[in-house]
Parts: structure tokens; C-alpha cells; sequence
């Protein structure tokens, strides 16, 4: 055999084992989600069987029906959990992006007393476990009366994600070069203008990254939730997953079902904003 | 179209001053370049210019209005920047006609404007892309473009071909010339390169430490440097400097020959004044392969110790009272190290400088 075919051989073995490595890991990084959906369209008995039926053999769309049926016949309020969520998730993500680029375009644009001990200071504050602060909020909240309210929750997600969104925000404007917003000033912008014609929209990609994480942290956020939430009228729907438990069953197949319509919207918007995240960060207009 | 005056003008970041009271006066259509070393105040002189850096002290005037406080969409000018700064997300044509929209004029407006620069400029055909597709020397066409459209008073380039390889930036230095020539207005063009200053400037700034040395056409700051550091800064090589002392009407160079005070020199010296002496390669050349030098010269014998052929000349490097010196050979034949020549300096041609002012004697 000769030195190139050896070679050839290699390079298609490597390739195969290639491949095969990133099936197992996106095995292993799919198949949860995967098996999620599959639950929800199958009868309880295929779910909790021992060994697990890896190929379903009665799909059906019954947990759906359940759960949007009456409340007595495993109903829950659906509509109203995702009003909740899309409500407390889009506000709270819309406020704590306006805060992150009027935070993250001062720390990367200007100079002032105490600029890196603010930062590291905000960024600290993500140091704290969430869940630990569950007792303080409750009682801030039970005391404000904010309990069981969408803003009580609102509030506390803007607190959770201005800090990583400031983070993101500054990293991303430090990028777009100063020259741009002063050629924009000499082209007859105002500052604000420079800003909102030039610096944003380079620096949208960014910012819209920052927007789904804001957004998919407090969607999916639990613990807090689940502590500062009473009642239907401002229940999100990870907490909602839990009127599925039950003190001696759990309803496995409509959880499931549940989970696969708060897994859809996020989807959804990861998969609009993506497009702005490629597109974006197509640079260019400065001699890198 | 615009003149330029800047009085008494002081920039300071808190205690330290970077500007020290500068005057210029810049005509109507003139070309004018600022020139030094790095740190020297030029690029912040321009930037007060153009309104992005705020003034200490002094005024800034352009046109009849002083425009020291007026934010720089007020002033009328635009400004081609190092690294260009387009914006990446607008196409071409967006770029070019972004002050205008800015401006709200009208659509059509806008439209001629930008296919005329664009033609200017030969960048009908990019008109479409973004500014990421373009080659180096496209986008700085761009950057130049959307200067010209607007018809400002005064241009304003900050170092613009400092991102450029060696042949294009020569490219693009003839084009901005030819740009001057065309759209006649003020330019002030900031650069370290004293070649690009010489060859576009109508008059030359040379800054050093916040301090203007000297302004003069490209010319009167070649042949009458009015102190060592202008004579030094500008000319490639640059201008050999020998320390020397007055003695009974001769310089007498320290640890080496004498040779006769300059002509132009003479009178504005006395004995035993310490000086320096001032002549470019050009004017120290080995006998028989010199130019004619019809008026007075010394004769010198220098070893040499390296050359640089260039193909119709060859520089010579040797050593003279002490200081390294460059000498330049005509016609030129293999000079090997450690040859010993006999030079012939041009006297009409050398510069005298006092040694503690450091300024001319000329």
C-alpha cells in the first residue's frame, strides 16, 4: 500500500469516528428534550413502563386534550399560565435590556469615579445563589404586597438579569469603534442620533443575544416563582407544572405536555432573533 | 469654502496640557498638513477642529464664526478617518449619503450626490455592496466619498493612509491631490509620514510636543529648517548633524577637521560659540562622483563602514567627528566596508544651528 492511501484510509476512519462522537453527544444532549415530547403523546402506562418502550406504539394527543379540558378531568389553566409567563417574561426582558445597553454603553463609552469597582459590584451581585434569596424576597414582597402579583415577579427578573445584561451589552459596544459615533457627528448627528442610526443597530446582534437569555431565564425560571406565586393569576408555567403533581401520583404525561408549549415559544423566538445574531455580526466597517 | 484660524489654541487632560497655545492661519483652498512624531499634539489639534475634543483655551474659528463651543454637525466640516469608520451595517451608497438623509434633503438630492462622488471616486460599481466586501483601498475611497458629498468648508483627514500597504497609500496620495485639485476646499491633513506631507501639503505644520517648530511650504522647511529638529524630521535620510565649535572663522568639528563657516552663516556667529552643523547626504559626495558643486566646499577624507546600493545611487555610511554620517555617491561603483574616500562637502548647502537653542543660524 502506498503512503497517500494509508493516508486517505485515515482521514475517512477519523471522519466516521467523528461523526459517530458528535451523534453520542448530541445523544446525550437531545434525547431528554426528545423524550419529553414523545411523553406527552403517549398513555401513562407506555411512560412509567419497565424496560422504557423506546419506540411508541400508541401516540395519541389525549394529555393535551386533559389539559385543556375542565378542571376536574386533569384541566389546568394553560391560557392563563402563559399569559402569565409571556406577560412577566417580556416585560421583565424589554426593561432589563433598556437598562443593560443605557448601563452597558456608559461603561464601555465613558470614564467616571469608581467605574471598575460599580462593575465588578454588579457583577458580584451574580455571585449570590437565587434560591437563597427566596426568604428575603417573600418577606419583601409580603410586606410591599407584592405577593402573587406579575410585577412582585417582574421586578425581581429586571434584578436577576441587568447585571449579565449590562455584562453583555458593554462587552458588545466596546466593539463597535468610537470612530463610528464620531462620524456619525461630523455627518450632522446629533448624539443621540450617532447612537440610535450608527452604535445601535452595529451593536444589535449583541444586544439581541442578551435579549434571549434575559428572556428564556425568567421563562424558565422556577424556584423564585414557585415561592413569590399564589394563585392562577399570576402563576407562571414552570410553577404551573406542578398542578400536575398530585399527594400520591404525578401526572407525568400532562407535564409533559405542558412543557413541550413553553418549550415552543422559546424555539420560536431563538430561532427569529438567530437570524439578527448571523447577520450582525457580520463586521466590517473598520480595518480590523 | 472656508478659512481656518486657531489662536492661542490649549488643549489640557486635567494637569497635563498637550497643547500649548498654538497659532495657524489656513487660507482659503489651502492644503495645509500637520507633521511630527506621535504624541505630538496633531491629531488632537485636529480633533478641536472638527469639534470631537473639547477646547482648553484659545479659539477655533472656521469661516468668520469662532466655533469653539458648537458641536461638530454645526460646523460644517467632515473628516476622513484613520480606519476609516464606515458603518458596516449601510451599503455603500447608504454610507455616502447618510449626512445628507441626516439633513433631510431630498431623496433625488441625495441620489445625484452620491452617483456623483461615486463617480469622482470610481465607486459606481461597489454602490450595493457593504463596506465589510470592500478591499482596503475601496473603503478608504468610501471614506473619502462621504466626505465629498456634503460640500463641507473644510476637510479634515486624520491619518488616512496609515492602514494602507506601501503602493497603495503612494495610489492614494495621488488621488487625494487630485481630489484637492478637483473639489477645491481646505484641507487639514494630519500624518507622521513627512513624505506624504511633502508631497500633498501646500504648507507644512511640524508639531513637536504640543508646539508648532515650524510652518512653511514643503520647500522653506526642506531647505530652511528653522532648528535641528525640523532639519532632522523632515528629508529622508535625515539631515547629518555634527557638534562643532567657532574657532578664528572656521567650525572646528569636535575630535574631527575644520571645515569654513557657511556663507549664509558668517556674522551671525562668534568665537567659540558652540554649534551645529547641518547638511544632507545629498550634499556630502565622494570627488568624481558628486554633482558639480560650483560654489565654496570642504574636502574631507571618511572611512566607510557600510553602503546601500539603490541602483543610481549608493548610500554611504561612515563615521565623522565622532557622530554617524550618511553621504550619498552618484554613478555609483562597489564601495567595500572599511574604504577610505575623500568627500566633498557642498558649504552653500549646509545649515548652522546653535548648539544650546538648538535653532538656526541661517
Amino acid at each position: 500500500m502506498n503512503e497517500n492511501l494509508i493516508h486517505r484510509l485515515k482521514g475517512h476512519v477519523l471522519k466516521v469516528l467523528h461523526l459517530f462522537a458528535l451523534f453520542i453527544a448530541m445523544s446525550i444532549i437531545c434525547i431528554p428534550g426528545l423524550w419529553v415530547v414523545l411523553n406527552s403523546f403517549r398513555p401513562t402506562v407506555e411512560i412509567m413502563a419497565k424496560p422504557p418502550v423506546w419506540i411508541p406504539n400508541d401516540l395519541s394527543l389525549d394529555h393535551y386534550r386533559a389539559m385543556f379540558g375542565a378542571a376536574g378531568e386533569g384541566g389546568v389553566p394553560v391560557l392563563q399560565y402563559f399569559t402569565n409567563s409571556l406577560i412577566i417574561s417580556l416585560t421583565s426582558t424589554i426593561i432589563a435590556i433598556l437598562v443593560g445597553m443605557a448601563g452597558g454603553y456608559a461603561f464601555a463609552r465613558f470614564k467616571f469615579r469608581g467605574k471598575a469597582g460599580i462593575f465588578i459590584g454588579i457583577m458580584i451581585t451574580r455571585a449570590v445563589p437565587g434560591v437563597s434569596l427566596s426568604l428575603p424576597l417573600f418577606i419583601v414582597m409580603a410586606k410591599t404586597g407584592l405577593i402573587d402579583t406579575h410585577l412582585g415577579l417582574i421586578l425581581v427578573y429586571i434584578a436577576l438579569n441587568v447585571p449579565f445584561t449590562i455584562w453583555l451589552i458593554d462587552g458588545f459596544f466596546r466593539q463597535v469603534p468610537v470612530d463610528l459615533a464620531e462620524a456619525a457627528e461630523i455627518d450632522g448627528c446629533t448624539r443621540w442620533q450617532a447612537f440610535w442610526k450608527v452604535e445601535f443597530p452595529v451593536a444589535r446582534a449583541g444586544i439581541a443575544s442578551a435579549g434571549i437569555f434575559a428572556f428564556l431565564t425568567s421563562w424558565n425560571e422556577y424556584a423564585l416563582a414557585s415561592q413569590l406565586t399564589r394563585s392562577t393569576f399570576s402563576k407562571t408555567m414552570p410553577v404551573g407544572l406542578r398542578d400536575f403533581t398530585s399527594e400520591f401520583t404525578i401526572n407525568w404525561g400532562g407535564m409533559c405536555a405542558l412543557a413541550v408549549l413553553m418549550i415552543i415559544p422559546a424555539l420560536i423566538l431563538t430561532f427569529i432573533v438567530q437570524k439578527h445574531l448571523i447577520s450582525g455580526l457580520t463586521f466590517g466597517g473598520v480595518k480590523g | 469654502m472656508a478659512q481656518v484660524h486657531l489662536r492661542n489654541v490649549v488643549k489640557k487632560y486635567g494637569q497635563l496640557q498637550v497643547v500649548h497655545g498654538i497659532n495657524l492661519e489656513i487660507e482659503d483652498n489651502e492644503f495645509v498638513v500637520l507633521v511630527g512624531p506621535s504624541g505630538c499634539g496633531k491629531s488632537t489639534t485636529l480633533r478641536m477642529i472638527a469639534g470631537l475634543e473639547d477646547i482648553s483655551g484659545g479659539e477655533v474659528g472656521i469661516g468668520d464664526r469662532v466655533v469653539n463651543d458648537l458641536p461638530p454637525r454645526s460646523r460644517n466640516i467632515s473628516m476622513v478617518f484613520q480606519n476609516y469608520a464606515l458603518y458596516p451595517h449601510m451599503t455603500v451608497r447608504e454610507n455616502l449619503g447618510f449626512s445628507l438623509k441626516i439633513a433631510k434633503r431630498p431623496e433625488a438630492e441625495i441620489e445625484q450626490a452620491v452617483d456623483e462622488a461615486a463617480g469622482i471616486l470610481s465607486l459606481t460599481e461597489y454602490l450595493d455592496r457593504k463596506p465589510g466586501a470592500l478591499s482596503g483601498g475601496q473603503r478608504q475611497r468610501v471614506a473619502m466619498g462621504r466626505a465629498i458629498v456634503r460640500h463641507p468648508d473644510v476637510f479634515l483627514f486624520d491619518e488616512p493612509l496609515s492602514n494602507l500597504d506601501a503602493k497603495l497609500r503612494t495610489q492614494m496620495r495621488t488621488e487625494i491631490k487630485k481630489l484637492h485639485q478637483k473639489v477645491k476646499s481646505t484641507i487639514v491633513y494630519v500624518t507622521h509620514d513627512q513624505v506624504e506631507a511633502m508631497t500633498l501639503a501646500d504648507r507644512i505644520v511640524i508639531m513637536r510636543d504640543g508646539h508648532i517648530e515650524q510652518v512653511g511650504t514643503p520647500l522653506e522647511v526642506f531647505e530652511k529648517p528653522a532648528n535641528t529638529f525640523v532639519a532632522t524630521f523632515i528629508g529622508s535620510p535625515p539631515m547629518n548633524l555634527l557638534d562643532g565649535q567657532v574657532q578664528s572663522g572656521k567650525i572646528a568639528l569636535d575630535g574631527g577637521p575644520s571645515v569654513s563657516i557657511p556663507e549664509q552663516s558668517r556674522g551671525k556667529v562668534q568665537d567659540g560659540q558652540a554649534v551645529i552643523l547641518g547638511f544632507r547626504a545629498d550634499n556630502l559626495m565622494p570627488v568624481g562622483h558628486s554633482m558639480p558643486m560650483p560654489g565654496e566646499h570642504s574636502e574631507l577624507g571618511m572611512t566607510v563602514n557600510l553602503s546601500e546600493p539603490l541602483g543610481t545611487e549608493t548610500l554611504l555610511f561612515g563615521t565623522l567627528a565622532g557622530k554617524e554620517v550618511q553621504a550619498k555617491m552618484l554613478h555609483p561603483r562597489p564601495v567595500a566596508p572599511g574604504e577610505r574616500l575623500e568627500f566633498q562637502l557642498d558649504l552653500t548647502r549646509c545649515h548652522l544651528f546653535d548648539a544650546k537653542t538648538q535653532q538656526s543660524l541661517g
